[in-house]
């Protein structure tokens, strides 16, 4: 006989309690065993293998390379087919592990986290992981071993005199070189040759013609004037560079140290107004601030605006929209006034398309010298052949036939010569561009705001990067 | 068979339990932890300060923006969607009256009902994608359909995702657009269960169609209500896909239709800051609790019982 027993018979209840009690033991183990998300990753030193003429790194010849592209608008075919295999051939032995992504940062940022991280690292992208925040993790290798190293095809001349003059300074942080950035591209307004020889219009060097031919524009039932709506950032590029070619580089000086009251010199109000008047004036294509840079590119390439402002990549992005004979052809910014501190000339120029290696990679001496093969000859105009883009090394697009684009891009390059400029801010602090400014240019642009509350919205924007102490600050 | 049961049910119980234990209890709890921290997510350089992340949400006007659209969102779409689901599923289901006798739905209603559940088969991002290119301005869908009836003037000059007054009320639209066929079809089976013979009684009695839906479909049906209402009130908490995609990262035309969780993923994956969106998931997980409570409690009702 068994008495009936309330202590050890199961109830429904008490499985629950006790499921709930076990859970609560159980998860505190079960994080332990996951491994916090905050922990840490092991630091190992990077083996090296000797240093020689051949191998000026020191790269460990049997050494694994992992390389991770992002798979963008250039795709990863060229580090596939031209950059791979030149590394392979100088070191046969080693066995390179590619992987390409469009989703830089959730691809690669737990293996960051965990002290893991691939060799080279192509950061680029909507979703590229803060490259200020990586360099002030100490995440970062610092390359200036690899632009005092020889270069592949000559090596008395070291890889820092192949480059493009600012190259370099375009991936330094304080002064230290922690990114490469390896397509060359170039800024500026776009518009059809041929529609313009069609109607005889001449693109304008001062702001007064531009106005002139808008009005123009217009009256042939063409909107002038289209940008990227949704990413009202891409009319910065015109805003600043006319600015700058106004009142000079200086000015850029002080957007990027985040002087206060930097964006109320006034150039840039200037610029911002003459941007302003664009809608005020009737020149902007109807629902442009509704589309994204593609439905307003492909708007402009089937002939609704006359002019968009982009970078030289739009050649490559539109060339499924783009009809046969367009030639599309990229120019300066107008001048604001004839006593501007630089020429029609100037233009906003810089190396794009990050490359870096992280310092816990396991074979960072191989990542080294994978991207000093890139910046070799062979491998940079392979690069701007497959993809049609201009690359930082110079001359390696010399003799190669261009597209219309890339051409007329080189051609605004060479003329510009000495009066190259660019900002950084935009790469120091992200949040700052996006979605701050970028939002006020989308309303200044919308006549939504005027522009003096446009430089206000910027002044506040610089001062809640100023004031946040969780962000590192840069200095140039 | 009384010994050996507790080996049994462990046995049972204990892999289900530490894998959520795992990868749903630990990582809440490591939340509510990151959110009292300073953490840029990329290394083990993690510093604790407090309360300050939940100081700043109260201070930040982009954050109070999201609220107040996920708000409006919360107290839209439930209401829209249950109602618009409620009347198709009448309409299907005991909407027709051309034969005196027996209770059916509008003529056709096979097609329809397939036709309501086309956007449940489809993914958030294919429903966005869609939508952007239903509303693209001068080409889309919408725009030529205006022009059509001579109602251009209608569209705003920017494009209606290029305003702040119109872009989020059509991620609202889609929203209901989406989500609609799911509950027609939960409403039918709900339909289906109330004995036809209430109906007649009714029909016999001379009930109006709308009395009928009010007096009878409606109570009978409240249980379903009730759970669409907790379903979309928790729907309405997220729209992050939709206005990521409508809208784009910023939030929009004026950053004027950002939601909690589209603020949350640019400032753990864009501002690299996640502590301060761990504070901000948290602040949701909260929100989401209550509501959920809330609604329980207020639709509460006395159930009726047929049979």
């Amino acid at each position: 006989m068994s008495l009936p027993s309330d202590t050890s018979d199961l109830s429904r209840r008490g499985l629950l309690q006790r499921a709930a009690i076990a859970g609560l033991v159980v998860s505190p183990a079960g994080g332990l065993l996951a491994g916090c998300a905050t922990a840490g990753g092991e630091n190992e030193e990077a083996e090296r293998g000797k240093k020689s003429a051949k191998n000026p790194l020191g790269v460990k010849e049997d050494a694994p390379l992992e390389v991770v592209i992002f798979n963008g608008g250039f795709t990863d075919k060229y580090a596939t087919d031209i950059h791979e295999p030149l590394y392979e051939k100088a070191f046969p032995k080693a066995k390179i592990k590619h992987s390409k992504t469009e989703e830089i940062a959730k691809a690669l940022q737990s293996r960051f986290v965990s002290g893991s991280p691939p060799d080279v690292v192509n950061n680029s992208g909507a979703n590229q992981m803060d490259p200020g925040k990586l360099v002030s993790e100490g995440q970062l290798l610092d390359l200036t071993e690899l632009f005092d190293a020889p270069s592949v095809d000559d090596p008395k001349v070291k890889v820092r005199d192949t480059l493009i003059p600012g190259t370099i300074e375009s991936g330094a942080f304080d002064g230290k070189p922690y990114q490469l950035n390896y397509a060359f591209t170039v800024f500026g307004i776009w518009y059809s040759q041929s529609l313009f020889d069609k109607h005889s219009w001449e693109y304008p060097q001062t702001w007064d013609d531009m106005v002139a031919l808008c009005k123009e524009i217009k009256k042939a039932g063409i909107a002038p004037w289209t940008y990227q709506g949704k990413h009202p950032r891409y009319m910065n590029w015109p805003l600043l560079s006319m600015a700058t070619k106004q009142a000079g580089p200086d000015i850029l000086v002080k957007l990027d140290n985040l002087e206060p009251g930097a964006w109320e010199q006034e150039a840039i109000l200037e610029a911002a107004t003459r941007l302003y008047e664009l809608k005020k004036q009737g020149f902007i294509l109807k629902g442009t601030e509704g589309m994204d840079h593609v439905q307003a590119q492909t708007a402009w390439t089937e002939g609704k605006a006359a002019f968009v402002p982009c970078g030289s990549w739009l050649e490559n992005e539109q060339k499924d929209t783009t009809p046969e004979g367009f030639e599309m052809t990229v120019a300066p910014e107008p001048l604001l006034s004839n006593d501007s501190a630089l020429p029609y000339e100037g233009i906003r120029a810089t190396a794009g398309e990050p490359f870096l290696v992280p310092t816990k990679a396991k074979n960072a001496a191989g990542g080294l010298e994978y991207l000093r093969r890139m910046l070799s000859k062979e491998g940079a105009s392979g690069f701007s052949e497959m993809v049609s883009s201009l690359t930082a090394v110079q001359g390696a697009a010399d003799g190669l036939e261009l597209s219309p684009g890339l051409s007329s891009a080189a051609g605004v390059l060479k003329a510009a010569g000495e009066n190259v400029f660019n900002w950084m801010y935009p790469t120091w602090y992200k949040t700052m561009e996006n979605p701050a400014i970028d939002a006020a240019t989308g309303d200044l642009l919308a006549n939504r705001i005027k522009p003096a509350e446009w430089v206000k919205r910027c002044e506040k924007a610089a001062k809640d990067i100023r004031d946040d102490d969780s962000v590192t600050k840069f200095k140039r | 068979m009384r010994h050996g049961k507790y080996p049994f049910l462990v046995a049972f119980l204990a892999p289900p339990v530490a894998l959520y234990g795992v990868y749903v209890v630990s990582p809440y709890l490591q939340a509510f932890y990151i959110s009292l921290t300073r953490w840029s997510g990329f290394s083990g350089n993690v510093e604790f300060i407090g309360l300050a992340n939940y100081r700043r949400l109260l201070e930040d006007d982009q954050f109070h923006t999201a609220l107040v659209n996920n708000l409006i969102l919360l107290a839209c779409l439930p209401v829209i969607t249950i109602i618009m689901g409620l009347f198709f599923a009448s309409m299907l289901n005991i909407g027709g009256r051309r034969g005196r006798a027996g209770i059916r739905g509008v003529a056709g209603s096979a097609v329809y009902r397939v036709i309501y559940f086309f956007p449940q088969v489809l993914s958030v991002a294919i429903i966005g994608v869609l939508w952007l290119y239903l509303l693209a301005p001068g080409r889309g869908l919408v725009d030529r359909s205006l022009d059509g009836f001579w109602l251009g003037w209608l569209t705003p000059n920017e494009g209606w995702l290029g305003n702040p007054g119109t872009a989020f009320w059509w991620v609202l639209a889609a929203m209901v657009w989406m989500n609609v066929g799911f509950y027609i079809v939960l409403f039918s089976a709900g339909m289906q269960s109330i004995p036809r013979d209430v109906y007649e009684a009714a029909l016999l009695d001379g009930a109006s169609r709308f009395t009928t839906f009010w007096r009878i479909t409606v109570p009978l049906l409240w249980d379903s209500v009730q759970v669409a209402w907790i379903y979309l009130a928790i729907i309405a908490l997220d729209a992050f896909a939709l206005v990521q995609i409508m809208l784009g990262n910023a939030g929009g035309p004026s950053r004027s239709g950002d939601v909690i969780g589209l603020n949350l993923y640019r400032t753990a994956f864009e501002a690299f800051n996640f502590g301060y969106a761990s504070a901000m998931g948290v602040t949701l997980f909260f929100l989401t609790l209550i509501i959920a409570v809330l609604a329980m409690r207020a639709t509460r009702r006395d159930r009726v019982e047929f049979s």
